[in-house]
């Protein structure tokens, strides 16, 4: 009975109720569409560095990550690559060889890093070549070739064919230099990576810096993502002397990107519901007092307390969750549109999205889980938002509320 | 009440006062009443505005609590029960129409009549039957799925006073019943309500300044400044029918 009558009376005023239930859908769907937009970004940004920058793990020598010097590579790379590759866990594995210094044109130069890489490991492990927009990728034959950025290219005054000179350090601290000649020039969505990076053959780096064919580096992609914390420890415990780190911690920031979302999902939730709480609460205290006669013959007549508070709880409950389902449907809707087709930002702020490693286009999406804790916090509004409107009622005394005019 | 040796006994009062202490004079609406009425009865409380007719009908249903003296309905004193009890007594043993009919807007005239015996928890065979009983006795049978705004006046004090008799109270308070309606309506809800007293031996406590009702009534109560000044019991046979 009490579900009846509290339907029927939320459309006594049509107008307000509908104002309401817009307001509320309005604010689930944009809510759950900032989410999946900031959700998608982020996980774009995740697979991004994760398939072409950090990769699943590294493997590097423990004193590298210090001061990145040359004579920290890792001894007998080559063994270690092939039975790491044998693991049926692992998808693609990829070896470099790094150096950092400085890479000069005839008129200009500027910092760089320097990556000795296998082309036919590294491409299956970064798709490097896919990136390559000008000239060609590197092949094993290459002798002294190089793939640049084109913001690179650009700031150097090169193009294809072009020679520029690598100078680094070599693993006994000694500078070394070499001429190498523009082959490819690739272009990427982060624009750090497109100023800074230079990808060369392995062995003509590791020649120069006499590190006998060993590696500073082994990236590798796991066939799944979840196997990354296991598989780091398996290796852990294999090479001790390594120091194998998962992209969680290659990039702390992803990593506290993806941990603290749901904490975003859940202050960002908070603040619109507040909003919104304000303004059913407003709604609801208006349908009660616009009908404080009729509460009061109610009373009169024998509905108890916890009847009349029931009733007016759930106008306010059935007008949010009629609401908040619709909003999340609608949201739902654009998040799946935009998922697949993308939005695109590139007129807003592209270069500002570049220079943080983001893409333009960005494909929102939200895991279904998201959209139950969005339900479980709209319900809890509602249950909230319902407390103050009907003790409202509860306080009418009914003498004086039957003789209101 | 000292004991229930008045079997038919539906209300006593000893020293009931209604005393208003919100302005700068206390106001006494209702003053040291003492009042005693019997099933069946057909009771007009009459009086000039501000006598305490409609103060006295509240402290008869539970509505108000009195300043001082005391409430028996049926035997139990009112003062005794909590106000959550006190709205269940109601339920199931007073029925009231008001002035201003006071039905639900957003139910059919049948869903109002039914909304009392929902609160009782009736069972669906008892309301429908119930329901349909009262409609016929209102003359209200062809308007049952008709919400409040499609009557008239008339009729929808009609279905307040089905509404009131449907939990099968003790008694039916009505507060200037007829006050909204026409001369001929107003005569058709009386007799409706003189049928039902005499058919069903309701018992019916108006308080009213309309002539039509106070010469109905079988007993008229005045009131004059809050106290009982006339308590007039009528021969039955001069009593307008």
């Amino acid at each position: 009975m009490l579900f009846a009558i509290a339907w029927k009376n939320i459309w006594r005023n049509k107008v307000r109720s509908l104002v309401v239930i817009i307001a509320v859908m309005l604010g689930m769907w944009a809510g759950a569409f900032i989410l999946a937009y900031i959700y998608g970004m982020i996980d774009q940004r995740l697979q991004d560095a994760i398939g072409s920058e950090v990769s699943h793990l590294q493997i590097h020598h423990p004193e590298y990550e210090k001061d990145n010097d040359p004579k920290y590579f890792i001894t007998n790379s080559g063994e270690i690559i092939h039975d790491i590759n044998n693991d049926p866990a692992v998808k693609d594995i990829s070896g470099r060889v790094l150096a950092f210094g400085m890479v000069a044109s005839p008129g200009k130069s500027f910092g760089g890093k320097f990556i000795g890489i296998d082309p036919a490991s590294e491409d299956s492990v970064t798709q490097l070549s896919h990136n390559v927009t000008e000239g060609e990728y590197l092949s094993p034959e290459d002798k002294n070739k190089v793939i640049i950025g084109k913001k690179l290219a650009e700031k150097l005054k090169v193009k294809l064919r072009s020679k520029i000179v690598l100078t680094f350090q070599d693993i006994d601290g000694n500078i070394v230099a070499g001429a190498f000649r523009i082959i490819g020039i690739f272009q990427s969505y982060n624009s750090t990576l497109e100023e800074s990076n230079l990808y060369v053959n392995q062995k003509d780096l590791s020649q120069l810096q006499n590190t006998n064919d060993n590696v500073h580096e082994i990236a590798i992609l796991l066939k799944d993502a979840d196997n990354v914390p296991l598989f780091q420890e398996k290796l852990t415990s294999k090479y001790p002397d390594l120091l194998t780190q998962g992209w969680k911690e290659l990039a702390p920031e992803l990593g506290f990107m993806i941990d603290s979302l749901d904490q975003y999902m859940i202050i960002f939730f908070v603040i619109i519901l507040l909003a919104l709480s304000f303004g059913i609460v407003n709604t609801m205290l208006m349908a009660v007092l616009e009908r404080v006669r009729e509460i009061g013959m109610l009373m009169a007549i024998g509905m108890n307390k916890w009847k009349l508070f029931g009733m007016i709880s759930l106008e306010t409950i059935f007008m949010v969750m009629i609401a908040a389902p619709l909003g999340l449907l609608f949201a739902f809707i654009t998040i799946e549109y935009l998922g697949t087709n993308g939005l695109d930002m590139s007129g807003i702020y592209k270069e500002g999205y570049s220079a943080f490693g983001f893409k333009s286009v960005i494909y929102p999406q939200l895991e279904t889980r998201y959209y139950f804790n969005i339900m479980i916090l709209v319900a809890a509004t509602a249950v909230l938002a319902s407390i103050y409107p009907a003790i409202t009622a509860l306080r009418l005394d009914p003498v004086k509320a039957i003789r209101k005019i | 009440m000292k004991d229930d040796n008045h079997k038919n006994c539906v209300i006593h009062t000893e020293e009931l006062s209604k005393i208003y202490d919100e302005g700068a004079v206390p106001v006494k609406a209702v003053n040291n009443v003492h009042l005693h009425i019997e099933k069946g009865e057909f009771t007009a409380l009459v009086g000039p505005s501000g006598s305490g007719k409609t103060t006295l009908l509240n402290l008869l249903g539970g509505l108000d609590t009195p300043t001082s003296g005391k409430v028996w309905i049926h035997g139990k004193d009112l003062s005794t029960l909590s106000k959550n009890k006190l709205i269940d007594f109601r339920l199931h043993n007073i029925g009231f129409v008001f002035q201003a009919y006071n039905l639900i807007p957003v139910l059919t005239a049948r869903e109002n009549i039914e909304f009392v015996m929902l609160l009782q928890k009736e069972s669906k065979k008892e309301r429908k039957d119930r329901i349909e009983q009262l409609l016929k006795e209102t003359g209200l049978e062809d308007q049952g799925d008709k919400k409040p705004s499609e009557l008239s006046g008339g009729q929808q004090q009609r279905v307040a006073v089905a509404r009131a008799l449907a939990s099968k109270p003790q008694f039916v308070l009505a507060d200037e019943p007829t006050a909204n309606l026409d001369s001929k309506t107003a005569g058709n809800l009386l007799d409706m309500m003189a049928k039902l007293n005499k058919d069903e031996g309701m018992t019916f406590i108006f308080s009213t300044h309309d002539q039509r009702v106070i010469d109905r009534a079988r007993r008229v109560i005045t009131l004059v400044d809050g106290a009982i000044s006339n308590d007039e019991v009528r021969d039955t046979n001069k009593v307008t029918t």
